[in-house]
């Protein structure tokens, strides 16, 4: 008989609603709990939209000036060309964003990464627990019935007194 | 092949996924019984011994096979 060690805790802010910066919480997340420790993931200002029954997160090249420009299709010489794309170009192009998320989420399902909504569910059915920032919700006008079920609220202070005992804290 | 009691295929997945369907898998399964995971991805073979190793189960064999990664593992109490 094994005895029964105390769970590891981890405690993450996911401050981020881009589709690249969803990735990281709901990945370390989902992992952490299938590695058997108690995980609290505290979403506040931009990373608040994650918790949202419909996911809209967006990915733009502009400010990114490191996102690889790639085309999900064609042959491998096309795929492997980095488009010099200016952030002047970018950033001025109607619809610019919509077609680099689509191209992002293209690449990603080509080479089997799972989406944020694939992921966010197995947070949930891994006992992950989901806490939105009361105080951002009110500054940004969001209602605790637009995000998923088993959303709980939370401050500053009930945050930290999980991470105070925490074994991993990071801020996303 | 080395005697297992199930199976579980995650080719074509994407870290953090075979981890995460192995663990699933192996929550359904009794002490003792033994899972033959594949895997397309690389990373699991360092993320599968050290997600074993943390919750318990025995890594019994890796092997890197024409089909791709072939993990058996012992689940544990």
């Amino acid at each position: 008989m094994v005895e029964e060690k105390p769970k590891k805790k981890m405690a993450l802010i996911a401050s981020q609603g881009t589709l690249d910066w969803a990735y990281p919480p709901f990945i370390l997340a989902s992992t952490a709990a299938a590695m058997d420790m108690e995980v609290k993931i505290f979403f506040t200002f931009y990373g608040l939209p994650l918790l949202k029954k419909k996911l809209k997160a967006k990915v733009t090249p502009t400010g990114n000036p490191a996102m690889p420009m790639k085309m999900p299709f064609g042959p491998k010489f096309f795929q492997n060309i980095n488009w010099p794309i200016p952030a002047a170009v970018s950033g001025n192009m109607p619809g610019f964003d919509t077609v680099a998320t689509s191209l992002m989420k293209k690449t990603f399902k080509k080479k089997g990464v799972a989406t944020i909504e694939e992921l966010r569910d197995m947070c949930v059915l891994l006992g992950v627990d989901l806490i939105a920032c009361q105080m951002t919700m009110d500054v940004f006008g969001f209602e605790k019935e637009e995000f998923i079920d088993g959303v709980n609220l939370g401050g500053a202070a009930a945050f930290l007194d999980f991470a105070a005992d925490a074994d991993i804290q990071l801020f996303i | 092949m080395t005697a297992h009691d199930e199976t579980l295929d995650c080719k074509g997945l994407q870290c953090p996924m075979p981890v995460i369907k192995t663990k699933l898998k192996m929550d359904t399964m009794e002490a003792g019984k033994v899972l033959r995971m594949i895997t397309s991805d690389p990373g699991s073979c360092k993320d599968i011994p050290a997600w074993a190793e943390r919750v318990g189960h025995t890594l019994i064999s890796t092997e890197n096979t024409d089909e791709g990664f072939v993990f058996l593992l012992q689940r544990g109490d």
